[in-house]
């Protein structure tokens, strides 16, 4: 498996998600540059970390979707690649387009860092095969702005697809049907606002997340 | 443009006294200019010039086999094996945070950080100890949400985790809240940069974030005390910008790879003059600026304004020439300002010029070798109050009315607030005693603290001094760690005061003498004096912030219990409950001594604690509020309910005697500890079993969830959700 991961000039999970896709696959992903125009050849998964891309002054991952570089990931997708986005990658994804809604400011309008127990609701992804469908996992979450909204007809949308891939047992943050985590209508695009890259290691407190990265590997892998 | 002429009132408002300007008239022998006059106000106040301080600083202890760099750089450096080194500093930003919270706290995060990585560190983990007034003084409720906010809203941003800290409440502090931000970072040895210019003629370039008018004055303000002009001092206070400050890690990282950075000094207090003053004075140089050149956001500043700045995120730098251009790229990709504004010269003079005018002449070693010094006249402040009568109490009403006090109830709805898991290495966040970060890709784990009881203090300096640091090792200890080294960030009032200069050379007596038994040296630290409002100091609140090293991950100690197992206490209990949280909250008493520090004993304790370290399941100190909240925390954070029947009487449930671990053990592992301590001459003792869904202290009982719904709603009740 040979993936990619972006650095926006305030990423600071992107060494982190390189630890855990390079934990679950055994090699360690390409770093690439915001100002680069193009993914790596060969590139099977592109991952886009958490952080503040550009401060997040405007719009959480607003400036960073108009990057050159977002146009480059937009391209791969549309080919059929896979793109995780996790926390500000998943804002980034819905600022692109390339996944429906917005994260809006968390209803508490604090920021809020826990470990909260998520929901795997399809395991019909390349990212969630590894789970079980309806089973609680444990990942944490830490971010400002991760109230997910969509309209009705999209909810319901979303829901006949079987595109939502998580969601909060306990809504921290008023996301619309507790979701937090969606898929593209391909299911190869997925954004999330919890952490599983924290979650790959038993001294982490716990290794939820790893199988996600897992799922990813073994989707990839020749059949 | 024409600088203003130099007036008894303009030396006033720079706080300089009329014998320190005459200092500075016979110095020069002429009259300075305007910037000149900055300059040395800005060197020559309290808060860069430590001269009510630096006698009694010196006798503390800084050296041992462990430190790479004590005190006088930006931030300590002590090794931790395999070339590796930990890099860290506590610094205060208490005056700026009162007058502006968001925006204080913020750049007091920043601050700390950049004093980090200037050394060469990445930042991994960081710490804040925050004292504020009464949760009911029409203040405070903006303070907490202010300061908090602005804590994570920088962090969080930067991207390092929140491990840690403490957060206290007394109507001291009504008029002055006290913000000490602690940061550490990761350095290999070989690879550890400092502040000594070295070179004639080398550039001397300006990086990071344009300078604007903001902060202008700032440490002559945080060197005054308060009184009712203080709002208009808020323009004194910088704004901070973590995005920036982000690149410019990065930037700063990537830089000295290469081999350009021949020294490197943050621009903090009182930006460009104390930056360009430290590079040369430490490096026996003088240097050049040219302030033309110097990247500015705002239209006609003056020379005084560029050279008393507080805009935050800039370094200044002294650059191998060779390199100038790998060293410009960097900052283009990162977008961040570069610019050569100066070089060193061979002379002893600081030289600025602006608008092709010599605007400063200055003797450079003088700035800061001239700074006044003074031995303050102190008194031993007087003996408090006799401990009267304490009456026996239910210990678990008692109990409710501690865990119903902002003091001593859940503080999560202050650091979930901050990213306390980013860079994936956190082994324990916040909440349970000492934070544990792995260091990255090894089995090394690190541990901080952040300690101070100033109730103690204040009653008892040398001995509240002692306690800060003695508490700090035994919650390092309780995490398996190693206490390697401490930074102490030392708050107090007006030290022209003799009773507050008594605080605080007690208080530095008493924390020399713990850190040398402790072997725990000094390697940085930060005072910030004159914390007043209309003549009403803060207590005297010296913090001590404190890393340890655990060799291997296996060797660190769990914190939480599990159903079944022994209760044990370590360490001698004699009932102190002169000072307690127990006096202070039940029954609104400040009476008594400060428990007294056995260093000895305590020492003794925590070695066999690390010493025996397989055989404990959990651990924690004893500290405020004894026996009873500390086993109520412990079995709360495990979901799991406690008995303590050895003892029901008031004093053995709260009394705070030092030197104390409540350990967890399974049946077999207790009763070999207690063979061991008995070997060891330590005192320990069964004292009860954790487990059920009860808290049963002696004979008073109240299920878990009641308790535990008491204790993590308390912040929530008085400040609202989160």
């Amino acid at each position: 498996m040979k993936a990619a991961v972006i650095v926006f000039p305030g990423s600071n999970c992107d060494r982190d998600l390189a630890d855990a896709f390079e934990r679950a696959s055994g090699r360690r992903p390409a770093m690439v540059w915001h100002k680069e125009t193009e993914i790596p050849a060969g590139t099977d998964i592109v991952g886009i970390p958490g952080g503040f891309s550009f401060g997040d002054y405007l719009r959480c991952g607003a400036i960073a979707a108009r990057s050159p570089i977002a146009r480059a990931i937009v391209d791969f997708a549309r080919r059929g690649g896979m793109v995780i986005g996790i926390c500000n990658g998943f804002q980034v994804l819905t600022e692109t387009g390339l996944l429906p809604g917005a994260l809006m400011r968390n209803a508490g309008l604090k920021f809020i860092c826990r470990t909260e127990p998520l929901i795997v609701e399809t395991t019909d992804s390349p990212f969630t095969r590894n789970y079980a469908r309806g089973e609680e996992i444990r990942i944490p979450i830490a971010h400002h702005d991760g109230n997910y909204q969509v309209s009705e007809a999209e909810l319901a949308a979303l829901r006949d697809a079987d595109r939502i891939a998580f969601t909060y047992a306990h809504n921290p943050n008023g996301s619309v049907g507790s979701i937090a985590g969606v898929l593209s209508e391909n299911r190869r695009v997925l954004g999330m606002m919890p952490h599983p890259e924290r979650r790959v290691d038993p001294a982490q407190g716990g290794t939820d997340g790893l199988r996600l990265f897992t799922s990813i590997v073994d989707a990839l892998a020749p059949a | 443009m024409q600088e203003p002429k130099i007036t008894d009132e303009i030396v006033a408002a720079h706080g300089l006294k009329p014998d320190e300007y005459q200092r500075i008239l016979d110095l020069l022998g002429r009259e300075p200019t305007f910037t000149e006059l900055g300059i040395f106000s800005a060197m020559w106040n309290e808060h860069c010039s430590y001269k009510s301080s630096k006698k009694w600083l010196r006798t503390l202890p800084t050296e041992g086999p462990q430190v790479i760099q004590g005190p006088g750089e930006n931030a300590g450096v002590v090794d931790i094996g395999d070339g590796q080194a930990v890099v860290f500093k506590m610094e205060s930003h208490n005056h700026p945070s009162y007058i502006e919270p968001y925006q204080g706290a913020a750049t007091g995060v920043g601050g700390i950080l950049r004093d980090v990585f200037t050394m060469g560190a990445r930042p991994i983990a960081a710490m804040d100890a925050l004292s504020f007034g009464e949760p009911d003084h029409p203040r405070t409720p903006r303070l907490v949400h202010g300061v908090v906010e602005g804590i994570g809203g920088y962090g969080n941003c930067f991207g390092v985790p929140n491990v840690g800290g403490e957060t206290r409440f007394h109507a001291a502090y009504n008029g002055n809240c006290l913000v000490n931000a602690f940061a550490a970072g990761l350095a290999d040895t070989d690879k550890i940069f400092y502040s000594a210019a070295s070179g004639v003629g080398m550039p001397v370039v300006y990086l990071g974030a344009k300078t604007g008018r903001d902060g202008v004055g700032g440490a002559t303000m945080a060197s005054a005390e308060f009184d009712e002009t203080i709002e208009e001092k808020r323009p004194t206070v910088q704004v901070g910008d973590p995005f920036t400050e982000k690149r410019l890690l990065e930037a700063c990282l990537e830089l000295m790879e290469t081999g350009a950075v021949i020294s490197i000094q943050d621009m903090g207090a009182a930006g460009l003059t104390c930056s360009a003053v430290e590079m040369g004075d430490k490096g026996d140089l003088g240097i050049r600026l040219d302030l033309d050149r110097v990247p500015v956001r705002e239209e006609g500043m003056t020379a005084y304004e560029m050279m008393l700045s507080e805009s935050q995120e800039r370094m200044l730098m002294v650059l191998n020439p060779e390199k100038e251009d790998v060293a410009r790229q960097i900052f283009e990709k990162w977008d961040l300002d570069f610019a050569v504004v100066g070089e060193t010269i061979a002379e002893d003079r600081f030289l600025v010029f602006h608008g092709n005018e010599l605007k400063a002449d200055l003797p450079l070693k003088a700035l800061s070798g001239e700074a006044p010094e003074y031995d303050r006249p102190w008194v031993e402040p007087p003996a408090p109050a006799p401990l009267g009568e304490v009456p026996e109490v239910d210990p678990v009403d008692a109990l409710r009315i501690l865990l119903g006090s902002p003091n001593y109830a859940w503080k999560g709805w202050i650091w979930e607030q901050y990213d306390t898991s980013v860079m994936a290495d956190t082994l324990r966040g916040p909440g349970l005693g000492a934070g544990l970060v792995r260091v990255h890709g090894t089995d090394k784990v690190l541990a901080f603290t952040a300690d101070c009881t100033p109730r103690y203090v204040a009653a008892n300096p040398v001995e509240g001094g002692r306690q800060a640091v003695a508490e700090a090792f035994r919650n390092l200890v309780a995490a398996g760690a190693r206490p390697l080294a401490t930074t102490d960030n030392l708050n107090f009032g007006n030290p022209e005061k003799p009773e507050i200069m008594g605080q605080f050379v007690g208080a530095i007596k008493g924390i020399g003498e713990a850190c040398r038994a402790l072997d725990m040296p000094i390697v940085s630290g930060n005072v910030s004096l004159y914390n007043e409002t209309d003549g009403e100091p803060i207590l005297p609140t010296p913090t001590i912030g404190a890393v340890g090293l655990v060799a291997h991950i296996d060797e660190v100690i769990g914190a939480l219990p599990e159903d079944g197992q022994i209760a044990l206490l370590v360490g001698e209990t004699a009932g102190h409950l002169g000072q307690s949280a127990l006096l202070a909250e039940v029954f609104n008493r400040e009476e008594g001594d400060a428990p007294p520090v056995d260093l000895e004993a305590e020492r003794r304790n925590g070695e066999f604690v690390l010493e025996n370290r397989e055989l404990v399941a959990a651990a924690t100190d004893l500290s405020d509020g004894g026996l009873a909240l500390a086993a109520f925390e412990m079995a709360e954070a495990a979901g799991i309910g406690v008995t303590i029947d050895a003892d029901g009487s008031t004093a053995f449930l709260f009394g705070e005697d030092q030197g104390r671990y409540l350990l967890a053990a399974g049946f077999d592992q207790a009763e070999a500890l207690m063979v061991r301590a008995a070997e060891a001459g330590v005192p320990i003792r069964a004292v009860g079993r954790f487990g059920g869904d009860t808290v049963r202290l002696g004979e008073a009982e109240a299920p878990l969830a009641e308790l535990s719904d008491i204790y993590r709603n308390t912040f929530a009740r008085l400040f609202g959700d989160p």
